[in-house]
């Protein structure tokens, strides 16, 4: 699978204008780099949690191994050092090209945001094993930490908004609005809710100075819209430009593009008082809580109809490039995922649902069927480009992993469904004289299988990113994979 | 400006006219069915915001044409429930607890209200079957250390052990060991001998020493062969089960410094029908009296 194949439609009409600009691939390979190896933490460690809470034992009782201290540093790799690495890594590739640009700043700039990033990973995933969190779910760095993410953030910003101003293309593309109100809204939101009294300035420990429904407030504010805007709308700029490369087709809709991009960054930023039904937070946030997330349904749904669509004339790539499958598949899963949000977010749906499993399972078929899977794509199509090969060392490989992380999914969300729904009824379950007719423990005990089977579904995606890891290394390092006509640089 | 209009052969469409490193956009229209759909939830989400709670203002907020309010959902639902159950507690209140034990429609009842009473407030300490942990008494067996007939269980469960309750049941061992009332080697003579009681030594002449130690120490609250004394809260030492141990360690260790375990009162946090059914569903569990 060469470049020139890939790029397909792309490549007949390539500009006649030669390029002069030399891109730097080297920061991109470092963060894809950080984003394999941040990829298998961060599954493996929510395997290890998996197994916790099927068997506590798992627990293995010291203190920095307990879940409520792994638990965080799962969910920040996965979403901060995996899925951040890939989106600095593929928008610092994407927006080269598309601005036909290098990228912004110095190379020693470029470095300081890599090292930067990845000390700030490393410090936050040891503060939470030694205990030090400030409790707000995906928001648990303390103070200190949080300052020094800001710096690195907004050296972020100037590189990737200096390139664009330098672009020498007339337009943005589409792929660049999505990372852009990205990078911004990210730094609004993790400024308010992080706005914190330390105890001293020689402490770790600080204080939110908001108090009571407040704070929860602003934390689901800023927690749905880590989801919408670091989740959906910058891994929506990696499918933008990724999927059509792969299907070697033009963007279905333009207008499409437009119309959802703006509708969707302005009704995500409202959701957030979904995840604080029935709570002490207003009646009236509630309502708009709700609402919005309902009209979010179709924004949600632009992205996947482009995506999709793009791909009418190139279906039958499918079949023969499974990492383009990995693409297609992750905007499946987003439009379903999209799809439960907004029914999960009527009131009486949530009812039932919050506080069960099916909430858990509905993040993971967000987080491993969309953000992981679009990743992948991604990085299976970056690789050979970047290291300059001519292709990947194994497509079958590439399609077992597929396979495998798929059957993965299909355990954890399956099993999350049925335990969440299960949890649900058992709680508000009263027999014939108005008594409860489950305890709690009971309830715990029910979804142990369940629990077993979502382990089982972690263990068959990290497995297909151990054999991911095994194919990329083998495609920089393998023989077979050398570029015979070394003139044709990928550029 | 649009540069180079091509018409995609595939679908028949035009593009925009821009190419960015190769790759182009049609100019297809916005799919009609997205369009509807979109606005019906725009219509749907006006209408539930006539009707519901929605917009706030300086003093409150707009209740909605509806009034609803989750506050008031949840209150109804919860004191329908109430009234639901208190129809038959209500019953097992009015009468005595011996009584509702002969009453299999009543028993029936306080079975139901005092097993999922059990299990959401008891079992954390006391074990699902009321079995027991170390440091948390067994209640399924006749070794009670303030009673076993049905009163006494109810009385336990209402006011607790050792709680700022007046009422709680209180019952202090002294430190004999830490504040130096017995010296370590007596001490140590006193658990050789506490062992003969429960048969994991043997008594002769090496014992006689922590015979006296105990007949001058110890049988004010837990009798004069061990037996225990409710009514002072002084635990059996010749039961099988042993609240913090039966090693010789563990009988030191709690004669040198003993750990007093504390039991919340629940007439605070449960009503007084569902103690009378929690204390029968207790009392059943296998060591009532």
């Amino acid at each position: 699978m060469s470049e020139a194949t890939m790029d397909g439609f792309a490549a007949a009409s390539a500009p006649a204008v030669p390029r002069a600009v030399v891109y730097n691939e080297v920061i991109v390979k470092k963060f894809v780099i950080a984003a394999m190896f941040w990829a298998v933490v961060a599954f493996l460690v929510g395997t290890v949690l998996a197994l916790q809470l099927a068997w506590p034992a798992f627990n293995l009782g010291f203190s920095f191994t307990n879940f409520g201290r792994l638990r965080p540093v799962h969910t920040s790799a996965a979403i901060f050092a995996f899925g951040g690495s890939a989106l600095f890594a593929t928008s610092f590739y994407v927006v080269q090209r598309t601005c036909r640009a290098r990228l912004f700043g110095g190379e020693a700039l470029h470095n300081f945001i890599f090292w930067g990033y990845q000390l700030f990973i490393v410090m936050a995933a040891l503060s939470y094993v030694m205990g030090f969190s400030r409790g707000q779910e995906y928001s648990e760095p303390e103070w200190h930490l949080t300052i020094f993410l800001v710096i690195v953030w907004v050296a972020y910003a100037i590189v990737f908004i200096g390139t664009v101003l330098m672009r020498e293309e007339e337009h943005i593309y589409v792929a660049n609005w999505f990372y852009m109100a990205f990078i911004l809204t990210v730094a609004v939101l993790v400024l308010v809710n992080n706005v914190a009294v330390p105890i001293s300035i020689y402490s770790a420990k600080g204080y939110t100075v908001y108090s009571g429904v407040q704070n929860a407030l602003i934390q689901w504010w800023y927690g749905h819209n880590a989801v919408g805007f670091f989740l959906t709308a910058a891994f929506l700029g990696m499918m933008y430009y990724f999927v059509p490369k792969q299907a070697g087709r033009p963007i279905y809709s333009y207008r499409l593009s437009v119309v959802h991009f703006w509708s969707l960054v302005f009704m995500y930023i409202w959701a957030g008082p979904h995840h604080l039904h029935y709570t002490a937070l207003p009646d009236w946030a509630q309502t708009l809580g709700m609402v919005f997330s309902i009209i979010l349904w179709m924004p949600s749904w632009g992205g996947m109809i482009n995506g999709l669509m793009t791909l009418s004339g190139a279906w039958d790539k499918l079949r023969t490039d499974p990492a383009l499958r990995f693409s297609v598949t992750a905007v499946g899963f987003y439009g379903m995922s999209t799809f439960e949000g907004p029914v999960m977010s009527i009131r009486s749906v949530n009812a039932l649902s919050h506080y069960t499993d099916w909430t858990i399972g509905h993040v993971h078929s967000g987080a491993l069927g969309w953000v992981a899977f679009i990743c992948f794509g991604a990085i299976y199509y970056l690789v050979p480009i970047l290291w300059k090969r001519s292709g990947l060392y194994s497509i079958k490989l590439v399609s077992w992993h597929f396979w495998i992380a798929t059957l993965g999914i299909v355990l954890y969300i399956t099993s999350m469904w049925v335990a969440g729904i299960m949890q649900g009824l058992m709680w508000r379950a009263y027999d014939q004289f108005g008594f409860l007719q489950y305890s709690f423990s009971e309830s715990v005990n029910a979804v142990h299988p369940y629990y077993v089977i979502r382990a089982l579904g972690g263990v068959a995606f990290v497995s297909g990113a151990l054999i991911m890891v095994y194919n990329l290394i083998m495609t920089v390092c393998s023989s077979t994979t050398e570029r015979r006509d070394s003139a044709v640089a990928g550029g | 400006m649009p540069t180079k209009i091509e018409k995609d052969v595939f679908s028949g469409r035009d593009t925009t006219g821009h190419e960015w490193d190769g790759l182009k956009e049609l100019n297809t229209p916005l799919p009609k069915w997205w369009v509807y759909t979109f606005a019906a939830t725009v219509v749907w989400g006006a209408a539930f915001c006539v009707l519901y709670p929605s917009v706030p203002s300086l003093r409150g907020h707009f209740d909605g044409v509806f009034g609803y309010s989750t506050r008031e959902s949840v209150t109804a639902d919860v004191k329908a429930l109430e009234a639901q159950r208190a129809k038959v507690l209500e019953r097992v209140n009015a009468t005595p607890i011996e009584q509702v034990r002969k009453d299999p429609q009543l028993m029936a009842v306080a079975t139901t209200a005092g097993r999922i009473a059990f299990a959401n407030n008891c079992q954390p300490c006391h074990g699902a079957s009321g079995e027991g942990r170390p440091g948390y008494p067994t209640l399924a067996s006749d070794s009670w250390i303030w009673g076993g007939k049905l009163a006494d269980i109810q009385q336990t469960i209402t006011f607790g052990v050792r709680n700022a309750h007046p009422d709680a049941r209180a019952s202090v061992m002294p430190k004999f060991g830490a504040d130096g009332i017995l010296k370590p080697d007596e001490v140590g003579a006193v658990a050789d001998y506490v062992m003969t009681l429960y048969g994991k030594a043997q008594p002769g002449p090496a014992t006689a020493k922590g015979a006296a130690i105990f007949a001058e120490n110890c049988v004010a609250c837990h009798g004069e062969k061990g037996e225990g004394k409710r009514e002072v809260g002084g635990p059996s030492l010749k039961s099988a089960v042993h609240l913090y141990g039966d090693t010789r360690d563990a009988v030191i260790a709690q004669v040198t410094n003993p750990r007093q375990g504390v039991m919340p009162n629940w007439n605070t946090r449960l009503d007084a029908g569902t103690i009378k059914s929690l204390a029968l569903y207790v009392h059943a569990l296998g060591g009532g009296e």
